[in-house]
């Protein structure tokens, strides 16, 4: 089953690298998503694929009584779910703001903070 | 099927049932403060003009927080936390030593001129764009990232002021603004992916993620986990974080879009949270993977240096020259890190905080010498010099310390990394220390030359007077690394003894899991 689980996060990191790559943002943006979700797969197997019982305490018990499931690794991964997709969510609008005011979702073309050309500072004192 | 266990637990031994003393809720205050502060600003989006004077007096109230909790953790020792009841390392710990207590006074000083240096800088539409809120919330997120003890929760702060240094990064939605927020957003989001993929490995290794937890069973774990491939995505991570070489392009494309303040603030502050946590992990939780990776981050660290260095060459925009100052420093801080001892990681800690009151001290510089030139290029930009005295003379103190020269706050600092550099016989690691200060020295002469000495063609010289809310965080940065240049020792002090807390974590152990608690 870990394997399996493996393979997967493996993929899931290849296409995010593979986007991420890219010159347009749109797709970078893509390859960030899936990265997310690469690593939220990544810390789920983690914390150990069971097929155990939910660690709910039974009626009348003060302790869980055999194997169950951890539920940490759930409570990471929801944190982790909630950051990122509030991040995916900020850096969207931001793509979107940067492609009406630069007119370009090239990265190559977006030299607005870096310009090409500058003037050179005079050589002599 | 759970069976119900007959016998009863004793959940006293995983809760905390003595009452929590007042000195402890210092360790959580600075947070808690700062989310409050900037609650009370986000209520008050209507009333703008009230933001200021209240965001002002938050972070002085933070800065003496800060100095109590410094003080007292001087006095008593790593301090610990724990949120709701539970004993960690179940519970979300908030553990204070010196280091962390050191770089959370310091980040908070740097806030409060930052605070009033905003006084002239950010203007009615900024403040309605919300400006001051997130600065509180970046505080929040810094001193958070500082304070933990738990390295999930390390990843859930440097969220917090990641997404904080989005808002201010965009704050004015200049295009050149919207095309530097793409490039460090990414990149940034990038690097704390791979923080929590480190992360994530690291708890299914350990099955915990408290700080002392790991430093206490990373011993016993060392022969069967992979430990090395850990904390190599670590230092890709926090490097990333902070800038240093092979990924270090975001910063230069992206830290002098934004207004002035929020840029000094950054250069101050957020890359040396990314130094902060390298520190952390590598000198507390894994100091002997930290010594077999240690030539690849002397490496690392020499090439950030001189590559900074020659980028700052290269450049004539005053922040863009500034930018990639920021990053030549964290070379050094690396070099110090990869070096280890008593002597490299007191370096270390001795140069991240000079360089947070120094680049901070310079970016109020750059931002001040646009007002008076009217342009940021040093191309176009002269005659600062006649035009206020004052102001060059504080650039230039500024300018000193920045390259290492005494006395001022970044010779004692060079003089430790460049000796512990020598002690272990990394004659080309202190060589390339001696050559980036050297190259310092002729980057801040050409800006100097340029920009404040060159006199202005055809104009007449005439002095202009600076608002005191520009001038004053100025002056009390540059009068700082002067008192930190002539008078060391308290500093130093507090510094190697935080050095030897990081080598010899057993009282940060204790703090954690006291003697009779616990296991």
């Amino acid at each position: 089953m870990e394997a399996w689980f493996a393979l997967l996060v493996g993929i899931f990191f290849t296409v995010a690298v593979y986007l991420m790559l890219s010159k347009f943002i749109i797709r970078v943006l893509l390859g960030v998503a899936v990265l997310g979700n690469a690593v939220n797969l990544l810390i789920f197997t983690g914390g150990r694929l069971t097929r155990d019982v939910p660690p709910v305490i039974a009626g009348g018990a003060d302790a869980l009584g055999g194997p169950a499931a951890n539920a940490l690794p759930q409570a990471l991964i929801l944190t982790a779910i909630v950051i990122s997709f509030s991040f995916f969510a900020f850096l969207l609008v931001l793509a979107w703001r940067a492609y009406e005011d630069l007119s370009t979702d090239n990265t190559d073309e977006m030299r607005v903070a870096e310009p090409m050309k500058e003037p050179m500072p005079p050589l002599g004192y | 099927m759970a069976v119900p266990t007959p016998s009863s637990v004793d959940l006293s031994a995983a809760l905390v049932l003595g009452p929590t003393t007042g000195a402890d809720w210092l360790v959580i205050l600075p947070v808690a403060w700062c989310f409050t502060i900037g609650a009370v600003l986000v209520m008050l989006r209507r009333s703008v003009g009230l933001h200021p004077i209240i965001a002002v007096a938050g972070l002085a109230g933070l800065v003496l927080i800060d100095a109590l909790l410094l003080g007292h953790v001087a006095a008593k020792g790593p301090v610990t936390m724990v949120m709701g009841r539970w004993l960690p390392p179940f519970g979300i710990a908030f553990t204070v030593d010196l280091t962390g207590a050191l770089f959370a006074l310091v980040a908070a000083i740097v806030a409060l001129a930052g605070g009033i240096f905003s006084l002239a800088d950010i203007n009615d539409s900024g403040r309605r764009y919300g400006f001051y809120p997130f600065l509180m919330l970046l505080m929040a997120g810094v001193s958070g990232a500082f304070l933990t003890g738990d390295i999930f929760n390390l990843y859930v702060w440097f969220e917090v002021l990641l997404i904080s240094s989005f808002g201010l990064l965009v704050l004015g939605s200049e295009p050149e603004q919207i095309d530097g927020t793409v490039k460090y957003g990414f990149l940034n989001l990038v690097a704390t992916t791979l923080f929590l993929v480190a992360t994530g490995y690291l708890y299914a290794v350990f099955g915990t993620l408290n700080m002392a937890d790991i430093a206490r069973k990373a011993e016993g774990l060392r022969g069967s986990a992979p430990l090395m491939t850990l904390t190599a995505l670590y230092v890709l991570a926090f490097g990333m974080k902070a800038a240093a070489f092979p990924v270090n392009f975001w910063l230069p494309a992206s830290y002098h879009t934004p207004r002035v303040v929020v840029s000094a603030l950054f250069a101050g502050l957020l890359t040396k949270v990314g130094i902060y946590a390298l520190i952390r992990v590598m000198v507390m939780l894994f100091p002997v993977e930290r010594e077999e990776l240690s030539f690849v981050m002397a490496l690392a660290g020499a090439l950030t240096m001189i590559v900074g260095v020659l980028g700052a060459l290269a450049q004539t925009d005053f922040r863009r020259i500034l930018g990639y100052l920021v990053v030549s420093g964290i070379g050094s801080m690396l070099a110090g890190i990869a070096v280890g001892g008593p002597g490299g990681i007191g370096g270390a800690i001795f140069y991240a905080l000079h360089s947070m009151l120094v680049m901070t001290g310079l970016y109020f510089a750059a931002g001040i010498a646009a007002r008076l030139g009217g342009d940021s290029s040093i191309a176009t930009v002269s005659g600062l010099y006649r035009k206020n005295v004052g102001f060059a003379a504080l650039t230039l103190m500024l300018c000193f310390a920045v390259s290492g020269l005494p006395p001022f706050s970044g010779f004692w600092p060079k003089v430790m990394l460049v000796k512990a550099a020598l002690d272990i016989g990394a004659w080309w690691l202190a060589a390339a220390l001696l050559l980036a200060g050297f190259c310092t020295v002729i980057v801040t002469g050409r800006l100097f030359l340029l920009a404040y000495w060159r006199d202005e063609p055809g104009a007449a010289a005439e002095t202009v007077r600076l608002p005191p809310a520009v001038l004053a965080p100025l002056t009390a940065l540059s009068l700082l690394t002067l008192g930190i240049g002539l008078y060391p020792e308290p500093l130093l002090a507090t510094i190697q003894s935080a050095a030897a807390g990081l080598a010899e974590p057993s009282a940060y152990l204790n703090s954690v899991f006291p003697v009779g608690g616990l296991r």
